[in-house]
């Protein structure tokens, strides 16, 4: 018999969130983002929290929402703009902030789950990124050492999943949401569709249900669209 | 003088059959516009995705169906949805033969800087230090000058790297222009425009040839 991971909704998943943990939630912009379980973060009101995350959400939508209530105290991104609130924040000194290559932040996510302590990469050698990281050459070329990240929340949103956790994502919105799924303590996942168990085709699954502790179907998806752009009817 | 479109235009002679190729922010973005008919190629978008198409047609926008600029896009027949640590084992791993990016400075020894003003901007370097670091084929598309006339190719960046030395090859609206040896060479020069303006407009090392010719688009 499959082990189930399936519980009531996003209050049951988020009931042990407590202040000053640290949460990753996937997400690339607005895409691919847990819209039920931001919102429940900020229901909650937990404070002094890190996010780890791509994006900092804009400024009345996805993370955006925590930064108004001043709940997050430290933001781990690879990219900021598009939110006043964030940068008002940081000028200010109120939130703690440290960006890194969007590679380096996915793969220290990826090795935080695999087991992978830290790695080189080329990426921010020279750079502000490489202050106070050790540089060892390979091939004749310098890269920095970076660490592993782990969450004691991992915050993701999948198209389909079942009951054992299994996760397929749709189209882009896929993004970090595997390798954070990885990276959590506790993973929990929204999914769009809640489908019965043997449904998934195990051939086509992203994520495996090992990784994810905590699954239900989410509600009332708004899914922002933060450019929309188009070409002309022919 | 080129504008934004003409620098893009001429970015897309860059491009050979069989490459794929990451676009960045900006002018890079309309390089896709300028590709000749009947040349193989596959755009990388770091978000997740290789096979990308143009913009969709009004009122089949997909919220989860987007670039790594959020604007949301197609993918074509025979692309692929990846998560970003694939996506950037692609780019670190040189599978992506040619990064197209933007940059507010570049120097003479093939240092850029593109993701933070002092200060000023902090928006974050996204994945631009990822690509600078690992790509074989870097272009810059920019413009020559700020708009105080100042240049923008130095002897030396001014503002917080990228990454260093690795642009090989920069496309502005006046100049096509290699870096090689601590220095730019001038390559060709855009429609309209003298080598003397070039010299002008250009704080860092410059070599001329003896014939700079003009832009062929």
């Amino acid at each position: 018999m499959a082990i189930s991971k399936e519980i009531n909704g996003v209050e049951e998943a988020c009931q042990d969130v407590r202040n000053g943990m640290t949460f990753m939630l996937g997400g690339f912009g607005l895409c691919g983002i847990p819209e039920n379980c931001i919102e429940e973060l900020v229901r909650l009101g937990v404070k002094d929290v890190t996010c780890i995350s791509n994006n900092a959400g804009v400024d009345n939508f996805g993370l955006g929402k925590l930064l108004k209530k001043s709940q997050i105290r430290k933001m781990i991104s690879s990219y900021v703009g598009e939110n006043e609130e964030f940068e008002r924040q940081m000028l200010s000194g109120e939130l703690e902030v440290d960006l890194i290559p969007q590679g380096s932040l996915a793969e220290r996510c990826r090795a935080g789950g695999a087991g992978i302590p830290a790695f080189y990469t080329p990426a921010g050698y020279g750079t502000e990124v490489a202050k106070g990281k050790e540089v060892r050459e390979f091939n004749g070329k310098p890269h920095i050492l970076e660490s592993a990240l782990t969450a004691d929340f991992a915050f993701v949103k999948a198209w389909k999943g079942d009951s054992s956790g299994n996760l397929i994502y749709k189209a882009t919105s896929r993004n970090f949401n595997p390798m954070m799924a990885m990276a959590g303590k506790i993973t929990v996942a929204e999914v769009e569709e809640l489908v019965p168990l043997g449904s998934l085709d195990p051939n086509e699954i992203h994520t495996p249900g090992i990784f994810v502790q905590r699954i239900f179907q989410g509600k009332s998806y708004e899914k922002r669209i933060e450019q929309r752009t188009v070409s002309q009817n022919k | 003088m080129l504008d934004k479109n003409g620098i893009a235009r001429r970015i897309a002679q860059e491009v050979q059959n069989g490459q794929y190729v990451n676009l960045g922010i900006g002018i890079p973005t309309l390089v896709a516009n300028h590709i000749p008919e009947g040349l193989d190629v596959e755009f990388q978008s770091e978000n997740g995705i290789l096979g990308m198409g143009p913009f969709p047609i009004e009122g089949t926008e997909d919220a989860d169906l987007i670039n790594a600029g959020k604007q949301t896009i197609t993918a074509l027949p025979g692309a692929v949805f990846f998560d970003s640590a694939t996506s950037f084992a692609m780019i670190r791993g040189q599978h992506v033969q040619l990064t197209v990016l933007g940059a507010m400075e570049v120097s003479a020894n093939g240092d850029i800087a593109n993701w933070k003003i002092p200060g000023k901007m902090v928006k974050g370097m996204g994945g631009a230090m990822d690509l600078v670091a690992s790509a074989e084929n870097i272009v810059v598309a920019m413009m020559h000058t700020n708009r105080a006339g100042e240049s923008k190719l130095l002897s030396e960046c001014s503002l917080p790297l990228t990454g260093v030395g690795c642009v090989k090859r920069v496309v502005t609206n006046l100049a096509v222009l290699d870096i090689k040896d601590g220095a730019f060479h001038l390559v060709e020069r855009a429609p309209g425009v003298t080598v003397e303006e070039i010299v002008n407009a250009t704080e860092g090392a410059l070599i001329l040839p003896d014939l700079v010719p003009e832009m062929s688009l």
